[in-house]
């Protein structure tokens, strides 16, 4: 069996939050005519409540490697992009340059992209346009990445974990597993490697993290991810790039939307009107009023879910709304 | 094939936006950040439509037409989104426009108004950087700045790249390069891109008010070509209007004492470049001769070109050939002090301020030219007046201001090689041309290359615009004799002092009306002026240096 066929079988989907087939990506970068493609593997990362990838990296780094080469081999290229969070870099620094310069030597081509940590660089062409050394911010789309991506040639671009999965697919040890990212107010924070259709209350118990408090969760990761309360969890499952967040029901709701606020309205590109003012504003309303004024937040929330120009900007809703929905 | 905008039917063309369609069938959908010569960016989320199949909201410059797309500009929801984004992006407008404050007409005013946005229902945090003043012709406050990337996409478009966006979320906003290797050229192609009046000519309205209110002052109105083929579109004529006389009128009306034409000083220009083409080609010296009566293109050529200065004609440009016979010849001819006239240019332009400013032109110690206000300024000073042009009735030029049709054509990219042909030729064969259209160096094309036979001789020349296409000439330049330059998208028609929108569709409309005022003239030939040959005819020996030619030098960043 071929590997394309391999990752059909595992059912693999993107693991940077998309959840985009696999496969699928692949065969577009292969079918798109050109004599150049690119390989780039994104460790970004750079949601608060996610640390999976750094976790991949540090103890299976010859997986990811080897993924990368996978996809390479898949697309008859040799050039590839590892965009990776500048903090990450000096983390894994040494051992991974031993995989790469390995393979670099056998005729490979992987070169270091050291990223200044945003949230924008999960953008897949957000991050393409900062290795083309111009502003990092979206591209429209169409043209996506896989046909026109890097300096205008099909590109392939996957998430660390991603990258693992097809390393273990290709060996035939994978196992339907994700990795998750459990932060926040419990007892063993960390990375675990679980089954990808565990619910979230499992997940908790199983990770000896179910609070004896009351509380909820959010899920994905812990800006863009859906909040949940402590009902909802028993049947729902993981989704995104596989962030779980326990929050305690007693924190003032002020105090929980404004790290969201924070965070997005520092991590916007500003490209477009809605996230680059939207969150500002929305941001300040918060900040300067000791109650939330709901009407006016989601006067501006709807704007920015409507109108964004990209995922980013559109997922700033997402909390927020299913906050007040589910927990108030 | 057909879409339904607002549940009328349209005819589309393949690939073109649902926002393309609009603005042709002159449908309201409001746009900051789209222009239609620069490639689409789409994030000022403005020009909202709500397709009717799904419900969906999308950006009409994105939105490509397909046949039977339903779309409305006009539901609810596209009412509600639209005015927040409108609401944010001029959160910062009202507190920082200078023409908002002072209750003047602001296109963003009146935008605002429409969709009944507010503009200071936002605060946006103040920006530190204070407003730059770039050569004197251009001004830019960040403060104001929304991010649209117009200036940013328009000056690296035509081959300069100032201007880069920076900052990320609230603070991303244009900011000037500050690469020693790249300089500002004045053109203000980002003052006519400019949607909400961040980046602007640096106005010398209050100069030029101060100077009408001083009886002492004798105060000269000249206008470009140009401007008479674009003012009318400020006050909503049909683009391509031909305005000359209402103008004229309109400037005895502000109180300016005499009213004279730019077109003159172009026809002194011509005359003098004609002579020195002439005078190159016979000593086969300093060839290509490049024309230089864009003051954008000098600066290139100063800052990014030194090795082709003496390729640069020496004659100096028709504003300030103009300025100069009115403050020596005119003067004396009036026993007027040339230390009490002030000339006000009307230009289609904003490093025409940078030019008249210039030390190097000074005769005796008097600039040619004090002030210099572009066609959108011109129209600011007629709306403080209540001055409605289209209103006026139309008048004659002052004497001293006659002009030839070959001077009308200098606003049209090929229209001064044009004009210097005419006359070239009737230099180089003693004849008159049968036919003084040349059409070969005519129209919107950034460079138009042709051989044109003068008697004996075959002249090989080039007309280009913008300064992308400057260098790919200058790269090629020994196959040229004489080569024409202007730094705008289709000449001075299109000039960065000219109303927005101004776009190439607009541009050649305009061309188009002044390719027509020449058609019509009688006197089409600039050495054919009667008022040109008296003031040669009273120009004596000692004062020609001073007065025509002028001398070029390398420049540094902001010089």
């Amino acid at each position: 069996m071929n590997i394309i066929e391999k990752i059909e079988r595992a059912g693999l989907v993107g693991r940077g939050g998309a959840e985009y087939p696999t496969a699928k990506k692949w065969q577009d970068v292969r079918l798109a005519p050109g004599d150049q493609k690119y390989v780039i593997c994104n460790a970004s990362e750079g949601e608060i409540g996610l640390f999976k990838d750094i976790f991949i990296l540090e103890n299976y780094t010859e997986q990811v490697v080897r993924g990368m080469i996978l996809a390479l081999e898949y697309l008859e290229t040799k050039d590839a992009f590892f965009n990776i969070n500048e903090k990450y870099y000096h983390q894994i620094e040494s051992k991974i340059l031993k995989i790469i310069d390995k393979y670099n030597q056998q005729g490979y081509n992987i070169q270091f992209f050291i990223e200044e940590p945003s949230y924008i660089g999960g953008e897949e062409t957000a991050l393409l346009n900062a290795i083309e050394g111009k502003r990092t911010e979206p591209r429209l789309k169409p043209p996506y990445p896989s046909i026109e991506g890097l300096y205008g040639k099909p590109t392939l671009i996957n998430n660390v974990e991603t990258f693992y999965n097809v390393a273990c697919v290709d060996d035939n040890t994978f196992s339907a597993t994700r990795f998750f990212s459990i932060s926040g107010k419990i007892k063993n924070p960390g990375v675990y490697q679980l089954p990808d259709d565990i619910t979230i209350e499992k997940l908790l118990k199983e990770t000896n993290n179910l609070p004896d408090f009351d509380f909820f969760v959010q899920i994905g990761g812990s800006a863009s991810g859906l909040v949940l309360n402590k009902e909802q969890i028993k049947e729902q499952k993981m989704i995104g790039a596989g962030g779980l967040e326990v929050y305690d029901k007693t924190t003032p709701p002020k105090d929980v939307v404004l790290r969201w606020l924070k965070f997005y309205q520092k991590e916007s590109c500003g490209k477009c009107t809605p996230c680059r003012v939207g969150t500002y504003q929305l941001y300040n309303l918060v900040k300067n009023n000791s109650e939330i004024p709901w009407s006016e937040v989601f006067e501006i929330l709807e704007t920015l879910k409507e109108t964004s120009f990209c995922a980013l900007g559109k997922s700033v809703e997402v909390p927020i709304t299913s906050y007040y929905k589910n927990v108030l | 094939m057909k879409i339904w905008i607002n549940n009328k039917e349209y005819e589309a063309e393949p690939g073109e936006s649902v926002l393309e369609v609009a603005i042709r069938n002159k449908i309201n959908i409001p746009h900051f950040c789209y222009h239609e010569d620069l490639p689409v960016g789409a994030s000022c989320r403005t020009c909202l439509v709500e397709i009717k199949d799904t419900g969906k909201i999308v950006t009409s410059c994105t939105l490509k037409a397909e046949n039977g797309l339903k779309v409305s500009s006009e539901t609810e929801k596209v009412k509600r989104l639209r005015l927040k984004n409108i609401e944010l992006l001029l959160a910062n407008h009202y507190k920082n426009c200078p023409k908002c404050q002072q209750g003047l007409f602001c296109p963003v005013a009146k935008e605002a108004k429409e969709y009944s946005a507010s503009m200071t229902k936002y605060d946006n945090p103040e920006k530190k950087s204070e407003v730059h003043n770039i050569g004197g012709a251009i001004e830019f406050d960040p403060r104001l700045c929304i991010a649209c990337n117009k200036c940013v996409a328009v000056c690296k478009k035509l081959g300069i790249g100032i201007l880069e966006m920076k900052g990320k979320n609230i603070d991303n906003h244009a900011t000037i390069n500050q690469d020693r290797n790249i300089d500002c050229i004045y053109c203000g192609q980002c003052t006519v891109h400019c949607p909400v009046g961040a980046i602007r000519e640096k106005s010398e309205i209050e100069s030029v008010e101060r100077a009408l209110n001083d009886d002492n002052k004798i105060v000269i109105a000249q206008m470009a070509p140009s401007v008479r083929a674009s003012i009318g579109e400020e006050f909503g004529l049909p683009v391509g209007t031909d305005l000359t006389g209402q103008i004229y009128t309109a400037f005895r009306k502000l109180g300016f004492d005499k009213v004279f034409d730019v077109n003159m000083g172009a026809d002194i220009t011509t005359i003098i470049e004609a002579e020195e083409l002439i005078e190159r080609i016979h000593n086969n010296k300093n060839l290509p001769m490049f024309t230089s009566c864009c003051p954008a293109w000098v600066k290139f050529v100063e800052f990014y070109h030194p090795e082709i200065i003496d390729n640069l004609t020496t004659a100096r440009s028709p504003q300030i050939h103009a300025g100069a016979a009115y403050k020596t010849w005119w003067a004396k001819k009036e026993g007027i002090d040339p230390k009490n006239i002030v000339v006000v240019s009307f230009m289609p332009c904003t490093s025409k301020k940078y030019e008249a400013h210039s030390e190097k032109f000074k005769v005796d110690g008097l600039s040619p030219v004090d002030y210099v206000l572009t066609t959108r300024e011109f129209a600011t000073l007629l709306r403080k007046q209540s001055i409605n042009i289209s209103n006026l009735e139309s008048s004659e030029v002052d004497t001293p201001g006659t002009f030839s049709g070959a001077g009308v054509i200098f606003g049209a990219s090929g229209g001064v090689m044009e004009s210097a042909l005419r006359t070239a030729y009737n230099k180089m064969t003693g004849k008159d041309l049968n036919k003084l259209e040349f059409e070969e160096i005519r129209g919107i094309e950034g460079i138009k290359k042709a051989s044109i036979k003068i008697g004996e001789k075959t002249l090989n020349v080039a007309v280009v615009s913008t300064m992308k296409n400057a260098k790919k000439i200058i790269k090629e330049m020994n196959k040229y004799d004489y080569i024409e330059v202007m730094a705008c998208p289709g000449g001075c028609i299109g000039g960065g002092g000219q109303p927005i929108p101004t776009t190439l569709r607009i541009t050649k409309k305009r061309a188009k009306a002044l390719y027509s005022i020449d058609s019509k003239m009688k006197m089409r030939k600039a050495h054919e002026n009667p008022i040109v040959k008296d003031f040669f005819d009273n120009l004596p020996d000692s004062d020609r240096e001073k007065i025509l030619y002028t001398t070029y030098s390398r420049k540094n960043k902001f010089e």
